[in-house]
């Protein structure tokens, strides 16, 4: 038989994520000629409506609906899933915030194999998934193979799948509750208390049209000077990677990425930022992307429209004076 | 509270260009400059935090071999109080689950209220953490950034979300939670205080000292095996510029003229 797959939808309010589409096309990549179903949980009639909006894409839809799902711990629901998902399914999910949260622990419960932010899969054989993954923050890839025999929990990163939106499917939505909750809920040992949203800063980035953003490769907060008279020059403002707010030199407002801000300039100037997909996913409508980086071999420059190879602490200061110049 | 602390030694990307060698077998380790993996000293340092406020003490371990011993003792500098490193020919090759059950079974010799590990390291997996709390059934949660400590039954974290965002979360004792950067701001270590903690004896176990049974570890045990390195085929990427850096900043400053990038 067949194995079955599933992909774990995120949704939030009502509105599911992009990465839902995306792993229709994670899914047709696998090379296993099987329907796939989506697994929606959550709660009352935003559920419904996600669970509506899926069965276009999805074959099957499995909705999970508890209460105690109006806001999902992933401990609770890791708990249900184990209910209700086959033994030996391949099981994909979003690798994010919450993706990150789940997976790892629901591959041990089902005794599955755990393969973790795949970038690409190139199919079968003998029982294996063959996939592709990153390592050493997108400098080197690796082609891995995952024992699929017993079942496997596969994260997928966020962005590199495709959407596929070309699915016109009437799929039928299962409910999945009382087979998932009939044994009752194990009491959390985690429990959620509330959301506290991101502090509001100084200057509202996702509303700049030119970002001068900065990374690790400032090496110092006393360098940070040349970034703003950068940024001043080209009138823009200064954004960051996550190192520059971990060590304090901006504010958590400035960082751009999964865990900070999603921006839309026109353009954004990556200076001595390596290319993380984390901090690429807070990149959005297609800028005029220039980066700077002494490494040749950096991963920006595959998302980058131009690209220097130099030392910022040397460049940036040049450029600044002959943008000043040209102002007169 | 007694809190283990789980480290990884891993090549410093700052310090290297990462390159695969001549047959794709392993990347190029000939001169490679080893560190902490960089999640690892914040969730060392907070564990430093707590043991200062609380009580208790701190132990640090590694899955490595004798290299890594390296590491163990530079968070005993900054800290902590032991190291154990679990060393076996028989770990080798071992994936993330291997890597989780050998800890698991190093942590049973133990008696830990708190486990702390970072949120990812080189492979940039972030399953290890996840995956012994299950394994354990300890209750777990990821992408730590605040920690505070309720009482020795009970703490509070606030998980870092979507934006920024923070989603807060009481847990109970024991548990493992998994640490993201920026918590804190890890101290700086010294010569002086490697010194301090040269002569520490940092126990090495083996599959017989922890007692392992398990046939998940080591390369048979591997669901997940590691085929080769191998450098991205470059898709269209970035137009490189070339030239003096007059000539470069002449094209440069024509082309953020034209796109709008200078006002
Ligand atoms: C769950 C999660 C969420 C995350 N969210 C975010 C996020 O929202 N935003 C984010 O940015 N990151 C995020 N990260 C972190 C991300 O994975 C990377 O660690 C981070 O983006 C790296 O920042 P960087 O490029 O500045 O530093 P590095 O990766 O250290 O890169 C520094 C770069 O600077 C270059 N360089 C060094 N010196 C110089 C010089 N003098 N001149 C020119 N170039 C130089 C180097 O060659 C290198 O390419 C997240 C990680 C996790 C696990
Ligand atoms: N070999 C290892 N020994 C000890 N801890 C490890 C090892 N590998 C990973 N970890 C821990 O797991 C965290 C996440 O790593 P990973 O799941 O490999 O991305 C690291 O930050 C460490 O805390």
């Amino acid at each position: 038989m067949t194995q079955r797959i599933f992909a774990y939808i995120i949704h939030k309010k009502g509105v599911v994520d992009d990465t839902a589409l995306e792993m229709v096309s994670a899914a047709q990549r696998l090379g296993i000629d099987a329907p796939i179903t989506a697994v929606v949980a959550g709660s009352g009639d935003e559920l419904g409506t996600v669970c509506n909006a899926m069965a276009a894409s999805y074959a099957e839809v499995w909705k999970i609906d508890d209460d105690a799902l109006a806001y999902i711990n992933a401990e609770v629901l890791r708990e249900l899933l184990v209910r209700i998902l086959p033994t030996d399914g391949i099981v994909l999910i979003p690798h994010e915030h919450f993706g990150m949260d789940l997976a790892p622990g629901l591959s041990v419960k089902l005794g599955a194999a755990y393969l973790p932010d795949a970038v690409d899969f190139e199919g079968i054989e003998d029982g294996y998934l063959k996939a592709v993954r990153e390592e050493y923050s997108g400098q080197v890839n690796t082609h891995v193979l995952c024992d699929i025999s017993q079942g496997a929990v596969v994260t997928v990163r966020p962005g590199i799948f495709k959407a596929d939106e070309s699915q016109a499917l009437q799929g039928q939505i299962v409910d999945k509750s009382s087979e998932a909750l009939e044994e009752g809920r194990t009491d959390a040992r985690r429990r959620y208390i509330e959301i506290v949203e991101a502090e509001v800063g100084d200057v509202d980035i996702t509303k700049s049209e030119i970002l001068v953003s900065v990374g690790r490769g400032i090496e110092d907060e006393d360098n940070m000077e040349i970034i703003f008279d950068l940024a001043e020059a080209m009138g823009g403002d200064v954004s960051c990677s996550r190192p520059v707010v971990d060590a304090k030199w901006l504010e958590k407002s400035r960082q751009v990425g999964t865990s900070g801000q999603t921006v839309k300039p026109k353009v954004y100037l990556a200076l001595g930022i390596s290319g993380a997909f984390q901090h690429l996913g807070g990149i959005k409508g297609s800028p005029f992307i220039v980066a700077v980086n002494k490494n040749s071999k950096a991963p920006i420059f595959q998302s980058a429209d131009i690209g220097v190879v130099a030392d910022i602490l040397d460049f940036v200061p040049e450029l600044t004076d002959r943008i000043n110049e040209m102002k007169g | 509270m007694e809190i283990l602390v789980c480290i990884k030694r891993v090549p410093d990307t700052a310090e290297n260009e990462i390159e695969v060698n001549r047959d794709g077998s392993d990347i190029e380790r000939d001169d490679l400059v080893y560190s902490v993996n960089e999640w690892d000293n914040y969730a060392v340092e907070e564990a430093i935090q707590i043991r200062d406020k609380v009580g208790g003490s701190i132990t640090v371990v590694s899955v490595g071999d004798e290299d890594a011993e390296e590491v163990l003792r530079r968070e005993m500098a900054m800290g902590a109080d032991k190291g154990i490193l679990l060393s076996d020919n028989a770990f080798e090759g071992s994936d993330g689950e291997g890597v989780a059950t050998i800890l698991k079974a190093g942590i049973e010799k133990g008696n830990y209220d708190l486990i702390l590990t970072g949120a990812q390291a080189d492979d940039g997996a972030g399953q290890i953490g996840g995956m012994l709390a299950a394994m354990l059934d300890w209750p777990y949660a990821s992408l730590v950034n605040i920690i505070d400590i309720v009482d020795d039954k009970t703490i509070k974290v606030g998980r870092e979300i979507a934006g920024g965002n923070q989603e807060m979360n009481e847990m109970d004792l024991p548990c493992v939670l998994s640490i993201q950067t920026g918590i804190n701001e890890p101290r700086y270590v010294g010569i002086r205080g490697i010194r301090k903690v040269a002569s520490m004896e940092i126990p090495m176990l083996g599959v017989k000292d922890i007692e392992l049974l398990s046939e998940s570890v080591g390369k048979s045990g591997a669901k997940v095996k590691r085929l080769d390195y191998f450098v991205p085929e470059l898709g269209e990427g970035a137009e490189i510029l070339e030239g003096s850096t007059d000539e470069i900043i002449d094209k440069l400053t024509e082309l953020l003229k034209a796109k709008g990038g200078i006002k």
